[in-house]
């Protein structure tokens, strides 16, 4: 008897079944493909609105630019304005491979970071109003590395991929993945990474980036 | 249900086993809040409401214990302690005792229903608003752990006490935490129980009151224990006695030398 | 069993620890989760709906966990990942050794993971000559000093600022020696940096799982640092390290209890970090781990499932019922001498290191019922620590002084009228001895409670014995 097989003969022996019954199948399976959801926050409903107050709570600065083209320039201004390099690592995300980067002074490279890249730029592919969590796939469009090895972080979100709540990620994932599929790696972040470990201590860029900055695509046209 | 005051209903007195030997007094200003409220008190001869074996493990003797309460309070259409302990071991404890005996945990289940701490009892169900007492002196509460996490006591000692004439009520820091009593915990982990009492004694000091009230004679006893250690002189009581207006006996660990 | 190291000595530890005022000071801090938690949930309406919700999908899952796991192992080989189960630590540890060796691996990042201290990995390792780091900030501190988590959540909560600068000067030796560490951003600024070479260079990176999601094959680890996701998208291959209890049937699920975790642990809303893991790279990823591994642990869980602890297996350690216990608060965690420590360590580390072992940890609580209060899955705690009383009562395990007394108290508590008439004699003598000072500093039989206090004195004849007097006096009924 293999472990796999000992650890199945324990549970069940323990759960006094065999595992072939029929009701206790179809309620597995059941809750399987129809993913029930259960209590969702009312905060969520708030929007746009709810979700920069609660980014700015955990953190994350947060700018509204009027059209997507307004982006490089928002991006060069937030660095210019700290005065931290004008270079930048992003992906292949055709919605930010479009855009006007020749307009600003920015150094842009693409791909995957190595540890090198002070700056990185990711497009979201949800943002969750009642956390003001942002959710971002992996993949070659917003490479998951951007996201950690950075030391700030900006990653831009449009209206139209608010959500409330994170059941609607979810669903949305579902419907880009397929039922039962998920991409390799589904960040859910909320803030710049932290740590309290010393006394206590708050402290920004514990591992991860020391800012994220949410550059908000508005919903007046777009 | 009941209409405005106890009137004819007949209340048996828990007494608890600490009231019972250590502070009677504590026993007759229950009986006399009660009776104020109109019921009829009775006492059946008892002995203990089977904590300490229940908490050591002792199940057997816990359910010998619990079968003769019971037996001994059949005939009252309540039963009132004066201890959040003792009245969440009757109305929570006892229908889980006899969980796997249906006849058994069908009696504990209606006898736990007519089982009541004695503050929140004259509040919730008689309706109690104010009593007739006067107390100089500034007091701080503790919430015991059992009354307020079983059985939700927590505004009526308060509310009954604004009432009491002479009486100026501060709040203490972290009433809600533990006063490190816990029963037998109390003598099997003295040290750990002295440490908790001690920031119990700290909080308690720091409201400057001159007295301490609670709803627990155990939790009082290690309190009034640990301060008179410390040198502190608070005058330590249950509550019942302040609400009675019956504090001509000395407070706990006060002798009659003074 | 690497589980409960040093439990039995846990009234020694006490005593330790009670005198450590290094201890005591980093104690205060812990405190601050109180008030945080507290604050999350008032600004959260369906808190308490959440709580039934994450408590009924778990009841739910641990029903049907063989059939849970059949479908999450399914979804995980459809990704590309492997899962391997072992029956105990033995049996985790060589499979993980055995990854080591196909890997030819030098270096292991680790993600914070109450399992891989369970099994005793770290050691397992530097045994083989393989490099463990702990990423997560406290782990690596407590790391550098050899100890062990004294909290599940902050393990080096114990610890002060000006440890971490000795512990940083001894262990950094290439860094210049007049460099300023006197602020905490300049410890972190220099565990960032280390650190970071340990990311980039790592052979496997090793990740716990607050959730195994059985729907998409999926592990969700939380974090604030960001070191969990360093640790798993880097090095080549990510083994994920979890026990039997983590699955949960759905996203959806897995949103409910995300929801109660962070808020009940720190008082966040979310943790910076909630990252959904599945499979190894895509074709076309341009990062993340060429393979992916799952090493699934009983190690006791399956045993739980049938009995008075199953409960227990709900358990989504947040930490929340050790920051509300005063007994955890009094002494810190390393006093427990175990794994697990508060009062969901009490109720666990007897399951799995046996009641021999761990039977302490159940006896030391008051029963005050914080813990249940503040538990986001409802696990009744203090009922699951008297059980284990009474397993240890079946087997005669408590002190026999203890069991002698109660045994004594029991039988006078069933016979009321041999009660009255013993306690009325005794509260009388008593009664009369403490009559003047009201207490008594020293008396027999009560040396635990007089040795740090005052017991007072009787009032003399008991209620019982008054009252039929009165009623007597009266009209001679006595009922």
């Amino acid at each position: 008897m293999s472990a796999r097989d000992e650890v199945f003969a324990d549970i069940r022996r323990s759960l006094r079944v065999t595992g072939a019954e029929a009701p206790r199948r179809a309620a597995v399976a059941d809750r399987l493909a129809c993913t029930p959801s259960g209590v969702i926050p009312a905060r969520g409903k708030g929007g746009a609105a709810t979700f920069k107050a609660e980014a700015e709570r955990a953190a994350a600065t947060f700018a509204e630019v009027a059209a997507a083209a307004d982006i490089p320039a928002a991006i060069a201004g937030y660095l210019r304005e700290r005065n931290l390099p004008a270079t930048l690592r992003i992906g292949a995300d055709p919605r930010l491979a479009a855009l006007p980067w020749d307009q600003t002074q920015l150094d842009v490279s693409h791909g995957a970071s190595d540890g090198h890249d002070l700056n990185a730029a990711s497009v979201a592919f949800a943002g969750v109003a009642e956390t003001g969590t942002l959710a971002l796939v992996s993949g070659a469009d917003n490479p998951t590395t951007l996201n950690f090895l950075s030391d700030n972080h900006l990653v831009v979100l449009f209206a139209e991929d608010v959500v409330g709540d994170l059941e609607s990620v979810f669903a949305r994932l579902r419907a880009v993945y397929g039922a039962g599929h998920a991409p390799r790696t589904l960040n859910f972040i909320t803030g710049p990474s932290r740590s309290a470990d010393i006394e206590q201590t708050l402290l920004f860029g514990a591992h991860g980036p020391r800012r994220l900055h949410i550059v908000f695509v508005g919903g007046h046209g777009g | 249900m009941l209409t405005e005051s106890g009137a004819g209903v007949r209340v048996g007195l828990f007494v608890t086993c600490l009231v019972d030997l250590m502070r009677p007094s504590v026993g007759f200003a229950a009986v006399k809040l009660l009776e104020d409220a109109g019921c009829k008190v009775v006492v059946p001869e008892q002995t203990c409401c089977g904590q300490p074996a229940y908490n050591s493990g002792d199940r057997a003797n816990t359910k010998a214990i619990a079968r003769a309460t019971m037996r001994a309070f059949a005939a009252c259409d309540y039963v009132v302690a004066p201890s959040g302990s003792c009245a969440g071991m009757l109305a929570k404890h006892y229908p889980e005792l006899f969980a796997n005996e249906p006849d058994a945990e069908r009696e504990a289940v209606a006898f736990a229903a007519k089982c009541h701490e004695l503050v929140s009892f004259l509040v919730d169900t008689l309706g109690v608003t104010a009593v007739e007492a006067t107390y100089e002196g500034v007091a701080t509460y503790h919430d015991s752990c059992s009354g307020l996490r079983e059985l939700g006591v927590c505004a009526q000692p308060r509310q009954l006490l604004a009432t009491v004439k002479g009486l100026k009520l501060v709040d203490l820091e972290d009433s809600e935490v533990c006063c490190g009593f816990g029963g037998t915990f109390a003598v099997k982990y003295g040290e750990l129980s002295d440490a908790i009492v001690a920031k119990k004694s700290a909080n308690i000091l720091a409201t400057g009151a001159d007295t301490l009230l609670a709803g627990d004679l155990g939790c009082l006893l290690n309190m009034a224990g640990k301060l008179s250690r410390d040198g502190a002189r608070l005058r330590v009581r249950h509550v019942a006695e302040v609400l009675a207006g019956m504090t001509d006996d000395p407070p706990i660990g006060e002798g009659s030398a003074k | 069993m690497t589980v409960a190291t040093t439990t039995p000595r846990f009234k020694e530890n006490v005593h330790e620890a009670l005198h450590d005022p290094r201890l005591q000071r980093a104690m205060a801090f812990a405190g601050n989760f109180v008030p945080r938690r507290a604050a999350a949930v008032a600004r959260l309406p369906e808190f308490e709906a959440l709580r039934d919700s994450a408590r009924d999908i778990k009841t739910h899952t641990l029903a049907h966990l063989d059939l849970y796991l059949e479908a999450y192992e399914a979804r995980v080989t459809e990704a590309g990942g492997c899962v391997h189960y072992a029956r105990d630590a033995a049996q985790a540890r060589a499979i993980f050794l055995d990854l080591c060796r196909r890997r030819a691996a030098k270096r292991v990042t680790k993600g914070k993971s109450m399992i891989s201290e369970e099994i005793g990995l770290n050691d397992a390792l530097e045994a083989h000559g393989i490099e463990a780091v702990e990423t997560d900030l406290g782990e690596y501190i407590i790391q550098l000093r050899h100890e062990a988590p004294s909290h599940i959540i902050a393990p080096a909560i114990h610890v002060t600022r000006d440890d971490v600068e000795a512990d940083f000067r001894k262990a950094h030796l290439h860094l210049p020696r007049d460099r300023d560490l006197s602020e905490p951003e300049t410890l972190l600024a220099e565990a960032r940096e280390i650190l970071r070479q340990k990311f980039l260079s790592a052979d496997i990176g090793v990740t716990g799982a607050n959730f195994l999601i059985a729907e998409t094959g999926t592990s969700i680890i939380v974090t604030n640092e960001g070191n969990g996701d360093l640790t798993q998208i880097l090095p080549k291959v990510h083994v994920v390290l979890a026990s039997l209890e983590k699955i949960t049937p759905t996203l959806d699920d897995a949103a409910q209890l995300l929801r109660v975790l962070a808020r009940s642990a720190t008082g966040q809303d979310m943790s910076v970090y909630t990252t959904f893991s599945t499979g190894p790279r895509r074709p076309g990823d341009p990062d993340g781990p060429e393979e992916y591994h799952v090493i699934l642990l009983d190690n006791g869980r399956s045993a739980m499932l049938a009995g008075e602890f199953s409960e227990m297996l709900r358990c989504i350690r947040c930490g929340a019922c050790m920051n509300h216990c005063p007994v955890y608060q009094a002494v810190g965690g390393h006093a427990y001498g175990s794994v697990y420590p508060g009062p969901m360590g009490a109720v666990l580390t007897p399951s799995l290191a046996g009641v021999e072992e761990g039977g302490q940890l159940p006896n030391a609580s008051t029963f005050c019922g914080r813990c249940e209060a503040v538990c986001p899955m409802r696990i009744p705690l203090p009922k699951m620590m008297r059980h284990w009383r009474e397993r240890e009562f079946e087997r005669h395990l408590e002190p026999t002084a203890m069991r002698y007394g109660l045994g004594v108290w029991a039988f006078f508590a069933k016979r009321p009228a041999l009660y009255r008439f013993a306690t009325g004699v005794a509260m009388r003598a008593l009664g009369l001895a403490g009559r003047r000072a009201g207490r008594f500093s020293w008396a027999p039989f009560a040396g635990g409670w007089t040795r740090y206090r005052d017991l007072a004195a009787p009032q003399g004849a008991t209620f019982q014995a008054r009252w039929r007097a009165k009623s007597g006096a009266k009209n001679g009924a006595t009922r």
